[in-house]
């Protein structure tokens, strides 16, 4: 067995094995915080070995048992496991992100957490959301794709609901109910998927849906978008996501915002590149696409907490990603994949950064919030440089991203396409005013000009959430930022910064990516065996 | 392939009444819903796998049955049955953290949305002032076009 084949399954072995130990190191903090750290380490490692192999050799596929074919041209029987340029790609910015979250939590417990943290749970499940959301981009195969959503859901609704506290189980009620209509609406796609075809191997599925109408087709292809829409937050289907997202503590919004949507994404593209290419219902997602970024971002401006905006701009920038892949065409998909890992990395910064703020100031609701860029320079500047880089400034990768689908766009030529140019732009736009608006009140004037400026929390919380508000004058020195939580941050920004000096190389990878993904015959060929 | 219609319609039946079900803002409800939607892709899963025939393992035989039973579609039941099962017992200790928290089951409004809505709200009356006055000057028993503005209605 080669070397690339041995690599493929450890990004969900890794984690599922240190899940375990870590529960069962559920005493020893200590212990628990190394084996937590060593497993994302190792799958950081695998991934960008993966990354290698993938770009170097091609598809690479795993038939995970080796139980052979049914009959020869046919799938194989069992579990597949495929990594191509995109899946990729998706590992290494989602292994990254997940590292420097765990670093980041980690550094925030031991500075702001005490006995009473429910740690001992928190690892695991971390861990156990790192090997399903890993699971998902290795799927090859339909029904496995479905497990790989359920294990990272599992753990998000335990990591959601951590501590237990009122707000939470409010919020975690709706996520979960959502979660679990989009999770049915996705079993019943499945069923329907197998009714017609009688196979769960997605590339043996491409190929029997060549006989199949095009009605059936595009029938089957509705029921699963609304399945992976939901998990993306796609508009209409996105009205849980700032509900639910920002009453998390900040590391688990911080991971949830940049990978659990990502993940339906990325489902997505491999159902409407892979199982439905014909592009029936492009038109229909290009119009999901401009509402989503339209109506989220105006969500977003009406926001007066932090956290919520930025949940906000998350769904507005989901609908940049569906409008790329709705174009169909190689720089569309291009741009989406590119769009896709910037958005991963600045996402999470951003969700970390308010972390940081909410530590620092007590709150993080704008109605409170004032003089940061006084109180502290290195806050502003972490915040400053993710922030413009979500507004789409010229030299970083947001705005790269949107040159690119804003190009494939105009090629297409179509008016709806002209339309989306539009909307992507106003997006753009909106989101730089939400941003500076964030910047001048919490940054730029004075603590004592902010409405309610003279609250706060009492303590920096970490994992558990018990606010209870005092007089900001009150308030406990916090002392300066800790390393273990301002190092993870400053990493993901270097990352990101990183796709934009790189930008030529790591474009001309998602081109790659994106060729791979539109030429549907190679991925076939590589797990079906031969040219059909 | 030929299907049978009554199972379809029990489909169909499950799935309406768990949707009538989740539509409800009681948690207990919401989670039957879910419980009977889950049944009813799994009885279709069942049906989608084919007709009953010999348990798919070597040398058994069933009432001489020619063919063999998918198994694929039973494992794909046993998982969802699973993964259902989990969801349900983590809805249920939620639903009790809930009740103990709230002693209500109900699901809350989000009380951010509340705020934003009250914002409106307090627009609402500012907007009112730049709307044009009625000019006090003028015969007001008269009805005239200002009468047909919301909250003028009727002449003054």
């Amino acid at each position: 067995m080669s070397l690339s084949a041995t690599l493929i399954p450890l990004p969900v072995l890794v984690p599922t094995l240190g899940a375990a130990a870590t529960l069962a190191a559920g005493r020893r903090p200590r212990l628990q915080r190394l084996i937590a750290l060593f497993a994302l380490s190792v799958v950081v490692a695998v991934c960008a070995g993966l990354l290698y192999f993938a770009d170097r050799d091609g598809t690479l596929v795993l038939d995970v048992g080796g139980w052979g074919q049914s009959v020869s041209g046919m799938g194989p029987l069992g579990i597949t496991l495929v990594v191509d340029r995109l899946s990729a790609l998706m590992l290494v910015v989602s292994s990254i992100v997940l590292l420097a979250v765990v670093f980041y939590a980690i550094g925030q417990g031991i500075r702001d957490g005490d006995e009473r943290q429910p740690v001992s749970i928190f690892l695991p499940s971390y861990l156990v959301l790192s090997a399903g959301v890993c699971t998902a981009f290795l799927a090859g195969d339909l029904f496995n794709l479905f497990v790989g959503f359920e294990v990272l859901l599992t753990a998000s609704f335990v990591l959601l609901t951590i501590g237990a506290s009122k707000d939470r189980v409010r919020a975690g009620i709706s996520y979960v109910m959502v979660s679990m209509v989009s999770s049915l609406v996705f079993l019943f796609g499945i069923a329907l998927v197998y009714a017609t075809t009688g196979t769960l191997n997605m590339a043996e599925i491409a190929v029997r849906f060549d006989d199949v109408s095009s009605g059936t087709r595009s029938a089957i292809f509705a029921v699963l978008l609304v399945a992976f829409g939901i998990k993306a937050a796609v508009f209409p289907l996105s009205a849980w996501l700032p509900d639910s997202y920002p009453t998390a503590p900040a590391p688990v919004t911080a991971v949830f915002a940049g990978l659990l949507t990502k993940v339906g994404v990325y489902a997505i593209i491999r159902a409407h590149s892979l199982l439905f290419p014909n592009g029936g219902l492009d038109r229909l997602l290009l119009v999901a696409a401009l509402l989503t970024m339209l109506i989220g971002i105006l969500g977003a401006v009406a926001q007066s907490d932090i956290k919520r905006l930025l949940s906000f701009t998350l769904v507005s920038h989901i609908g940049y990603m569906v409008f790329g892949i709705a174009l169909s065409s190689q720089l569309g998909m291009s741009g989406a994949i590119y769009y896709v890992a910037h958005h991963i990395l600045v996402q999470t910064t951003l969700f970390l950064v308010v972390g940081l703020i909410e530590r620092q100031a007590g709150a993080s609701t704008l109605q409170r919030l004032g003089g940061l860029a006084a109180a502290s320079p290195l806050l502003a500047f972490v915040f400053v440089v993710p922030a413009l880089n979500l507004g789409g400034i010229p030299p970083f990768s947001g705005f790269i991203g949107k040159v690119a689908l804003l190009e494939a766009g105009a090629q297409s030529g179509s008016v709806l396409a002209w339309v989306l140019v539009g909307g992507g732009v106003v997006t753009s736009l909106l989101t730089l005013y939400v941003v500076v608006r964030v910047w001048t009140k919490a940054f730029w004037r004075a603590r004592a000009d902010a409405p309610e400026g003279h609250l706060s929390e009492a303590f920096p919380a970490s994992l558990l959430d018990e606010p209870e508000d005092i007089e900001f004058v009150d308030r406990d020195h916090v002392g300066r930022m800790p390393v273990g939580m301002v190092a993870p941050t400053g990493a993901l920004i270097v990352v990101g910064l990183a796709l934009t000096v790189l930008a030529g190389p790591i474009f001309a990878y998602a081109e790659r990516a994106a060729a791979e993904v539109l030429d549907r015959g190679q991925y076939i060929t590589a797990v079906v065996g031969t040219s059909r | 392939m030929t299907t049978f219609l009554v199972p379809l319609i029990l489909i169909g039946g499950l799935t309406s009444a768990g949707v009538y079900l989740l539509l409800e803002r009681n948690l207990t409800r919401m989670l039957l819903g879910l419980l009977l939607i889950g049944n009813a892709i799994n009885l279709l899963i069942l049906i989608v796998g084919g007709r009953s025939g010999n348990p798919p393992i070597r040398g058994r035989t069933s009432d001489g049955a020619t063919t063999t039973a998918d198994p694929l579609a039973q494992g794909m039941i046993l998982t969802a049955i699973v993964i259902t099962m989990g969801v349900a017992a983590f809805v249920l200790a939620m639903a009790y953290r809930s009740y103990r928290l709230t002693t209500e089951e109900e699901v809350g409004d989000d009380p951010e949305d509340a705020k934003v809505s009250e914002l409106a709200a307090k627009d609402a009356p500012a907007v009112e002032e730049d709307r044009s006055q009625p000019a006090p000057a003028r015969d007001t028993d008269l009805p005239d076009e200002l009468d047909a503005l919301p909250g003028y209605e009727g002449s003054r």
